[in-house]
Parts: structure tokens; C-alpha cells; sequence
């Protein structure tokens, strides 16, 4: 596992903590924001920053990030712009930086081309939404060849034959999905309790740490995602990138609420 | 190489690039696909269905004026066969995929069904399937093809099934698709999603080309019955690629059948507007596998154009890129106002008012000719797939054509 992801679950675990993972789309409203958005949010006390590279059909994303993808599309956000945006972030912070995105953006640059740029802009781990442990070879290879964790994800669906599978790749941490859905749903049955118990469970598995997302937008939920401890960390994305798009394009509100956001889940 | 006896991909396409929780439910349809339709209960209940409800087999017709009026002496091309899908109930091929994956989905205890459609063909199919089968249906379409192909909303609706509008990105067939992902991956405990085309993850591809086997299968016989041999060439029109795939697959072990996919290049590939991916994409990965498609180079989706809503993707099935890889088929394009023109020289000719995705195929048949003189083939038997009829282009028809009014 990355020494910074190492450093963070360890750190969060000493203080009986869920790790705090932020979510941003890179782009939203442009490039520049995004870098003063990340900064906020770290000092807000995000323990680790997942940094979005847009996509045009983003199909695991609901509305939220779907509009707020869009929109860094036309302004200019890119897989370049976010590894760009990581490198200038890695200049002054060792918090985790978590490259989150879809298979085409880095199939079409060429898998092992990207893992080579992400590990020099000092990315430590990638989420390819999109990319089952049974794809993406060449990332894999490329990944483990430069120190870069792979998260995989696993969710309700999740049979031992699919855990079976994420052990096979996983380094770092896994991503476990709290509900069946897109980004930023609202579940009928409240499923964090559920997800606490697998987290706790997959941890035993895979004796990795494991992080919950889907559905978390406030202190309430990411406290019965975690658990007591159950699970490692938490991953907070639609609520920051509505805050984003509520200070429509006003870049110091936009950092400011996104900050609250997270602000209010460290309590 | 190793990727190419890899399951689910055809060379170096095709695979699984879905967010895992679909996984399961996709290795679930696999499983269900060897499983369950192989079984003898399960083909002559789905082969009933095709004769007794679709009205199978289709005809293999002579077009001989068609014929005559693209070379007289016949010396090129001495038969044009068409294979008429328009004549199958729904008007289209697309109820060949529609019936097998509901009734498929109905073996497998699914209890509501989802769909994308573009032209509205698939999603009038698949409604079909779903109220002769008796499940409920939703259907997301773009709002641009909801405009355009406004008879076929009101199929869909008459049928029972709710028609979801999609007003994200360019408002056409990706978008639906986008949502019907969407859809599927909160629902995917007992929805069943009836991909249309022969794209999408594995084993989507492989199913719906084995259910439209059935337009080649016939054509096969029906070609040794007309001709007393195979043709020279298969001609089809190619979106996501379904007719074309169903058209081809029987005849890809016969090496002297040529085999002619047409895309669509809307207002010509050299200016950007078109839906010509494997004439002028680039490998990439859309809705769960891995093809050419239309992107830039940060690898986002660019929104392609064409005429008819059922070519307007920016897609191609995985193993109509590999067949272009390998060299097996040959891909051409043709532009939105050659396919009109087709519509108009097919129904004066033959007296059949084609859909304007299969336009594109009658469109390409002079360069197909070209093509197979060149190959020092003479009086060639052409078969050429008609996937659908025209009647839900009229809008369109009447406004490029200029048929209002009575002069």
C-alpha cells in the first residue's frame, strides 16, 4: 500500500476516526477552482482527496456529478488538467491523492502512458469505475510496476466469487459501494448499517482497509457507515460537488461550502 | 494472442467494463444464455414465437428492377436478393433480439423489464415482447429521437410501456443507454435490461447475435433455394450493428461471401457530423466494451449525426470491429443524403419504403458492385438486408423528400 494511505488509516485508526475521503470533479467549475476547492477541503480536514476526472457518459454517476462533469468538460477538465491538478496539489500536501475515473479517458491515452503520469504528478492510488479486476491488464501491470494502488469495489451485489476476484488486484484499500445505485442516490432502506457490517467483514477477508461510499452527505450517515470502527474511512462526492454547484461558479463560496460540507462530517 | 480466445471478447474487443455491481448480474445472463436457451424447451418455444408471431422466415426476394437500374446488362450484378426484415410484425428485425431476451428474462424470474431505443424500433420490439410475454416495460429514449420518431412513442405507449425521456448529452441512442445503466445498476435485483444492439458488456454481443443468427440462417437456405449456391455478398447497414451481425454471422466460415457493413456518415465523414465509427474511430470504451468509437483525444465521446435515430451512435458492436480488424467484413459509409435518395429509387423501383437506417445499405450498393468487379467477381448475387420499414421516417421523409402536399 502507498506509505500515504498507510499514514492516513493508521492516523484515523489511533483516533477512533472514519478516514475522510473527498470526492471533486477536476474542471468544475474550471481547473484553477478545482485546485483552490482541493485545498479547502484538505484544511477542512479531509484525511484524502479523490480527484474526478471527468467524463462525457459517466454511467455510475447520478445527476450530480453527471451535470458537474459536463460542465468541466466545457471549461476545460480532462484526465491531463486532473493529473496536472495532482501534481501542483503534491507540491504542498502528502495527503492521499486517489485518481477516480472511467476506462476510456485512459484506454484512448493508453493505460500504461497514464499510470506512468500518475505516478510522476504523485498520485498514490487509481479507481477506474468502470474496470473489473478481469480488465485492464496493462493498468494493473503498469500500476504495480510504479507503486500505484489499484482500488477495486465491491458492493451488495457482491457473491465470494466477486471478493475472490477483487483479492486477486486489490492493494491499498477497497472501495466498498454502500448501495445498489449511481452516485449521490438515496436508498429506500437506509443501508449503512448493512455496509458497516460488510466493510468489517471484507476487512477480515482482504485484510485491507475499507472505505464506504454512495449516499453520504452528512455526519449522521457517515457515522453509521463507520461503524464504531467497522469500517476504515468514508467517501463523501455528490454532497461536495452540489455545494460546488450551488455557488455557481463563484469560486470562494464554492471552496467555502464544499469546506462546510466536510467540516461538518468531522463534527 | 491470448485476448482473442478470451471469453466475452472478439480479438482485441468486446469484454466486461462495467461498475461491479452490474458484474453479477451480467454473469448471471451469461449463465442463462448457455443454460437455459440452449434447451430444446426454450428454442421451440422461442421459435414458435418467430414463426407463429413475428412471421418467420422472412422472404428472400428478387429486386430486379433495383437490379436492372444499377446495371442493365447484368454482367456486374446478376441478382440483388432482399432479405425483408421490414415484413417481420413491428417492421422491423429488432423483434428477433426483443422476444428472445424477454422470454429469457422471464425464465430467469425478472420481473420488469428496461430498455434504450434510438430509431424507437427496439423499444416498440422489446414493448411487444413485453406485452405478449406479460411484463412491464420502461423505455428510455432521447428527446431528440422522441421528436423525430414521434409514431413510435405512441407505439411504445399504446403497448403498455412508459416511455422515459432522456434529456442528458446529445439527447439521442448513447444517452438512453446512459440511463438505462443507470437504471439498471439500482434495479439490477430484478430488472432485466434488453440491450438492442449487438454492443454493450459480455455477454450482450454474442446474445443478440445469436437471437438476429436468424435473419443469416435463413438467407442461407433461402440463397441455395433462389440461386443454388451462397451469394457473392452480404450488404447490411451497421449502427451498434444488430441486422448486420444476425446477417453475417452464418456466413463468416464461408470465405467467398463477401461481407459489406454500411455506416452511417451523416453529412459526410470529412465534416465531423457522422456516426461512421469504425470508418473513423478509434479504440476506445463505451457502455461495457471495448470497440472504436467516436472520442477526441482525452477520450471524450464526440456526439455523432446521422439522419436516421437508429445509426446516431457513436458505437459499434465488438465484433464488427474485430471482423474490420481482421479484415473478414468491409466497412463503407454512406451520407444522410445518399440515403434518402435510396429511400426514394427503392420505393419507386420496388415498391417498398425502407427505413432510413437500411437506406444506407441500399446506398453503398453501386460501390459494392465496384468493389466486387474490382475482385474480378461478375454477375454477383447480392443479398441485401432490409432491417426495417420506413413508415416511422415519414416526418423526416416529408420534410427532405418534399412530399407535402399534391402536385
Amino acid at each position: 500500500m502507498s506509505a500515504r494511505l498507510d499514514a492516513v488509516f493508521a492516523r484515523t485508526r489511533k483516533e477512533g476516526r472514519p478516514a475522510i475521503i473527498a470526492y471533486l470533479c477536476i474542471g468544475d467549475p474550471d481547473v484553477a477552482a478545482s485546485l483552490v476547492i482541493a485545498r479547502a477541503l484538505l484544511e477542512a480536514g479531509a484525511d484524502a482527496l479523490e480527484l474526478g476526472a471527468p467524463f462525457s457518459d459517466p454511467t455510475a454517476d447520478g445527476p450530480v456529478i453527471a451535470r458537474a462533469s459536463t460542465r468541466a468538460i466545457a471549461a476545460g477538465g480532462s484526465l491531463r488538467a486532473t493529473l496536472e491538478v495532482g501534481r501542483v496539489l503534491r507540491q504542498t500536501s502528502e495527503a492521499p491523492l486517489i485518481l477516480f475515473g472511467y476506462a476510456n479517458p485512459i484506454v484512448v491515452r493508453g493505460e500504461r502512458t497514464v499510470v506512468a503520469e500518475a505516478a510522476n504528478a504523485g498520485i498514490d492510488a487509481m479507481l477506474v469505475v468502470d474496470l473489473p479486476p478481469e480488465e485492464g491488464e496493462d493498468l494493473r501491470s503498469a500500476a504495480r510496476e510504479h507503486a500505484v494502488d489499484v482500488i477495486p469495489l465491491l458492493t451488495p451485489t457482491s457473491a465470494p466469487s466477486r471478493v475472490e476476484a477483487a483479492r486477486k488486484v486489490a492493494s491499498g484499500f477497497v472501495y466498498y459501494v454502500s448501495m445498489t445505485g449511481v452516485t449521490g442516490s438515496v436508498a429506500a432502506h437506509d443501508p449503512f448499517d448493512a455496509a458497516a457490517s460488510a466493510a468489517e467483514r471484507l476487512r477480515a477477508e482482504l485484510k485491507l482497509p475499507v472505505v464506504i461510499g454512495f449516499g453520504i452527505d452528512d455526519a449522521a450517515k457517515a457515522k453509521r457507515a463507520y461503524g464504531g470502527g467497522r469500517a476504515d474511512g468514508i467517501v463523501v462526492g455528490s454532497a461536495i460537488v452540489k455545494a460546488v454547484e450551488s455557488a455557481d461558479k463563484n469560486v470562494t463560496a464554492a471552496a467555502e461550502r464544499a469546506a462546510a460540507v466536510i467540516r461538518a462530517i468531522r463534527g | 494472442m491470448a485476448a482473442s480466445v478470451r471469453a466475452g471478447y472478439f480479438g482485441p474487443f468486446g469484454g466486461r467494463f462495467v461498475a461491479e455491481t452490474l458484474v453479477p448480474a451480467l454473469e448471471e445472463l451469461e449463465a442463462a444464455a448457455r443454460d437455459v436457451m440452449t434447451t430444446s424447451p426454450f428454442q421451440e418455444r422461442f421459435h414458435a414465437l418467430l414463426r407463429d408471431y413475428v412471421g418467420r422466415p422472412t422472404p428472400l426476394g428478387h429486386a430486379e428492377r433495383l437490379r436492372a437500374a444499377i446495371d442493365s446488362s447484368g454482367e456486374r450484378l446478376g441478382a440483388l436478393l432482399l432479405k425483408r426484415e421490414d415484413l417481420c410484425h413491428t417492421g422491423a428485425h429488432k423483434i428477433n433480439n426483443a422476444l428472445g431476451q424477454v422470454l429469457l428474462a422471464k425464465e430467469m424470474g425478472k420481473t420488469r423489464i428496461i430498455a434504450e431505443t434510438g430509431a424507437g424500433q427496439h423499444g416498440v420490439a422489446t414493448a411487444t415482447a413485453c406485452a405478449v410475454l406479460g411484463l412491464p416495460c420502461e423505455v428510455y429514449m432521447g428527446e431528440l429521437d422522441v421528436a423525430r420518431q414521434a409514431p413510435n412513442v405512441s407505439r411504445m405507449k399504446l403497448l403498455g410501456a412508459r416511455v422515459i425521456p432522456v434529456s442528458s448529452g446529445s439527447r439521442t441512442l448513447k444517452d438512453a443507454m446512459n440511463e438505462a445503466m443507470r437504471d439498471w445498476v439500482t434495479n439490477v435485483a430484478h430488472t432485466y435490461y434488453c440491450v438492442g444492439s449487438a454492443a454493450g458488456p459480455h455477454p450482450y454481443p454474442s446474445l443478440v447475435r445469436d437471437l438476429q443468427s436468424v435473419i443469416g440462417n435463413e438467407a442461407k437456405q433461402q440463397s441455395m433455394r433462389a440461386l443454388g449456391r451462397l451469394p457473392d455478398a452480404v450488404v447490411a447497414c451497421v449502427g451498434g450493428g444488430s441486422n448486420a451481425i444476425g446477417a453475417f454471422a452464418p456466413f463468416i466460415d464461408d470465405a467467398s461471401v463477401a461481407l459489406f457493413g454500411v455506416e452511417a456518415a451523416g453529412e459526410g465523414v470529412a465534416t465531423g457530423k457522422h456516426a461512421a465509427t469504425i470508418t473513423a474511430g478509434r479504440i476506445g470504451v463505451l457502455h461495457g466494451s471495448k470497440s472504436y468509437l467516436l472520442c477526441d483525444d482525452d477520450g471524450q465521446i464526440i456526439e455523432p449525426h446521422s439522419i436516421s435515430a437508429g445509426l446516431d451512435y457513436p458505437g459499434v458492436g465488438p465484433q464488427h470491429a474485430e471482423l474490420a480488424r481482421s479484415g473478414r467484413a468491409t466497412y463503407v459509409s454512406a451520407t444522410d443524403d445518399e440515403a434518402l435518395a435510396a429511400v426514394r429509387e427503392v420505393a419507386s423501383l420496388e415498391g417498398i419504403i425502407i427505413a432510413l437506417e437500411t437506406a444506407h445499405a441500399f446506398a453503398a450498393l453501386r460501390g459494392v458492385v465496384d468493389r466486387l468487379v474490382k475482385a474480378g467477381r461478375k454477375r454477383s448475387a447480392v443479398v441485401v438486408c432490409v432491417s426495417g420499414r420506413g413508415d416511422k421516417d415519414l416526418a423526416t421523409l416529408i420534410d427532405r423528400l418534399g412530399l407535402g402536399g399534391v402536385s
